[in-house]
């Protein structure tokens, strides 16, 4: 686990010295000022409205950060060959996995909670409310779903040779499953024989990342999500993700590395 | 609580085992016994090809050992199996004893690629940091590590100069530097003077032959017949994936009554156009 945590260092500490990195952060950051700061007459839907724009452009940034950097990770150690210096060490390829999934995700828990901070202390001054722990269970749902995400794109970096056929064909599936993951079931109901029995199995198969799109508890105020259900989706998240980093373990274990 | 500090120290004192049943009384540092080694072929309707073929190989304790052989001999190849990056079609390979696929077998020796393969956005100081780590060197004891590879290497003064806006040659110290950290039983050099000026390669010699002295094994392979004639104890030439020759330097020039690089033309099969 040692080795997993010195990688996941150098992951992040590749993260924060990229420039590309900074330039999305940033201007995730300009707009949710501009657009936090604009309240037209006071009026509770146009904020409601604006809050619900800051908190997609946090949700996308937060995933094209999440995906582009996680795709590039194996590849690029094989494409510039570092991987040949840091595999002749003791390191297993599944410690290799395990820390690229590891600095991926924090590195971008990071940038979420810097972008809910921002966010949470930029309208908690405009409203005069300060609804923490709604905050916090959107915040936290919010970095299992990139923990889903970045297994995922991990187990693709492995299987496709080009970073950016597979940040595009992650971005697809993962866009894909937020908005039809949910109706999947009910469209396979309504389709008789065969291919209704496969999108119900494919419904079962998918992690359903619609789950933890709860921007509502902010935008609508709504009450709290149940903590043990909060805490159900926790470990579904986390097993998805462990499932997806042994498939990509098993794929990368036996791939041949040639100087 | 208790009961998880007890099976925290009680693994760890099997791993300590376990490393100290691997690495004890060892004399043979590196065995490679009938290996093969196929690859895709990348001509047309030609399937697989060998790039090793059943190579038997043995290196001592404090042997410094030559592997040589023409482009697309294989030496790259058998290094890349003996490093766990490609595995063999068939037969074995071990380091101090261990199976070389498994990573603990990599524990106590030092790789330094043939060109100079870094995070560029690190800087010398923080990849040894890195190694080390993997390496599981105490903190203060590798501080002190870093310290001598760099004065060793010459490369103190650049320590926290970014290694992408190092020159050539300061790149490959620095590679020396990461494959030293451990303070390694066992270096692998894949053409460790490969495109360095005279200055450098007189550098890596003087390391090489300090190595040497203080009973260090290396594993290295190189053009430079010169050098390794030179450097070496024991040489092998590897053609078309066969040894066809292995002994002591020495041995191998009087047998054949002519230096080294005329020996390695005779083995290629290499005949001067008149």
């Amino acid at each position: 686990m040692r080795n997993a945590f010195a990688l996941s260092g150098v992951v992040i500490k590749e993260m924060y010295r990229r420039k590309d990195f900074y330039v999305l952060f940033v201007l995730t950051v300009l707009i949710t000022l501009v657009m936090g700061s604009i309240n037209i007459f006071g009026d509770n839907q146009i904020v409601r409205y604006l809050k619900e724009i800051c908190l997609l452009l946090i949700w996308i940034s937060a995933l094209i950060i999440a995906v582009t950097t996680t795709a590039r990770q194996i590849p690029a150690e094989r494409e510039s060959r570092t991987i040949f210096p840091l595999l002749a060490k003791p390191v297993s390829r599944a410690e290799l996995v395990a820390g690229k999934f590891l600095g991926c995700w924090l590195a971008s828990g990071a940038c979420l909670l810097v972008f809910y901070l921002f966010f949470g202390v930029l309208s908690g001054t405009r409203e005069h409310s300060w609804p923490v722990l709604n905050y916090f269970q959107a915040l936290w749902l919010h970095w299992i779903f990139l923990a889903v995400v970045i297994a995922a794109v991990l187990l693709g970096s492995v299987v496709f040779a080009a970073p950016s056929s597979n940040a595009t064909i992650c971005l697809v599936v993962i866009i894909g499953i937020l908005f039809l993951g949910g109706h999947l079931n009910r469209v396979a109901t309504n389709i008789p024989g065969a291919p209704g029995t496969i999108l119900s199995v494919i419904y079962f198969t998918i992690p359903h990342l619609e789950w933890y799109d709860v921007r509502d508890l902010i935008t609508h105020d709504r009450p709290l999500i149940n903590w043990v259900a909060c805490g159900l989706a926790t470990l579904y998240g986390l097993g998805y993700s462990t499932i997806l980093l042994i498939l990509g373990w098993a794929v990368f274990r036996r791939k041949t590395l040639t100087l | 609580m208790k009961a998880k500090v007890k099976a925290g120290a009680l693994r760890s004192s099997l791993a300590q085992t376990r490393r100290r049943i691997y690495f004890t009384n060892v004399n043979t540092v590196l065995e490679i016994t009938d290996l093969s080694v196929e690859y895709p072929s990348r001509e047309k309707g030609v399937g697989k090809k060998l790039a090793v073929n059943g190579l038997n190989l043995k290196i001592q304790a404090g042997e410094v050992f030559g592997f040589l052989g023409p482009n697309g001999a294989g030496k790259t190849t058998t290094m890349n199996v003996l490093l766990g990056f490609v595995n063999a079609k068939s037969g074995s390979a071990s380091i101090f004893g261990v199976d070389v696929r498994q990573p603990i077998a990599r524990q106590r020796i030092g790789y330094l690629p043939e060109l100079t393969y870094y995070y560029k956005f690190l800087n010398t100081e923080e990849l040894l940091r890195f190694y080390g780590t993997i390496f599981r060197i105490p903190g203060p004891e590798l501080e002190r590590r870093i310290d001598s590879v760099l004065k060793l290497v010459g490369l103190e003064h650049a320590r926290k100069r970014l290694i992408k806006t190092y020159s050539k040659g300061m790149q490959q110290r620095a590679g020396l530097a990461q494959a030293l950290i451990n303070n390694p039983d066992l270096l692998i050099l894949d053409e460790p003077t490969s495109g360095l000026d005279p200055v450098g390669r007189m550098k890596v010699r003087e390391i090489i032959e300090r190595l040497k002295g203080e009973g260090k094994t290396v594993f290295f392979s190189s053009h430079e017949l010169g050098e390794v004639e030179t450097v070496c104890d024991r040489v092998g030439i590897l053609n078309q994936g066969q040894l066809k020759v292995e002994g002591r330097v020495e041995d191998l020039v009087k047998q054949y009554q002519c230096h080294l690089e005329q020996i390695f033309l005779k083995i290629i099969g290499y005949e001067a156009a008149s």
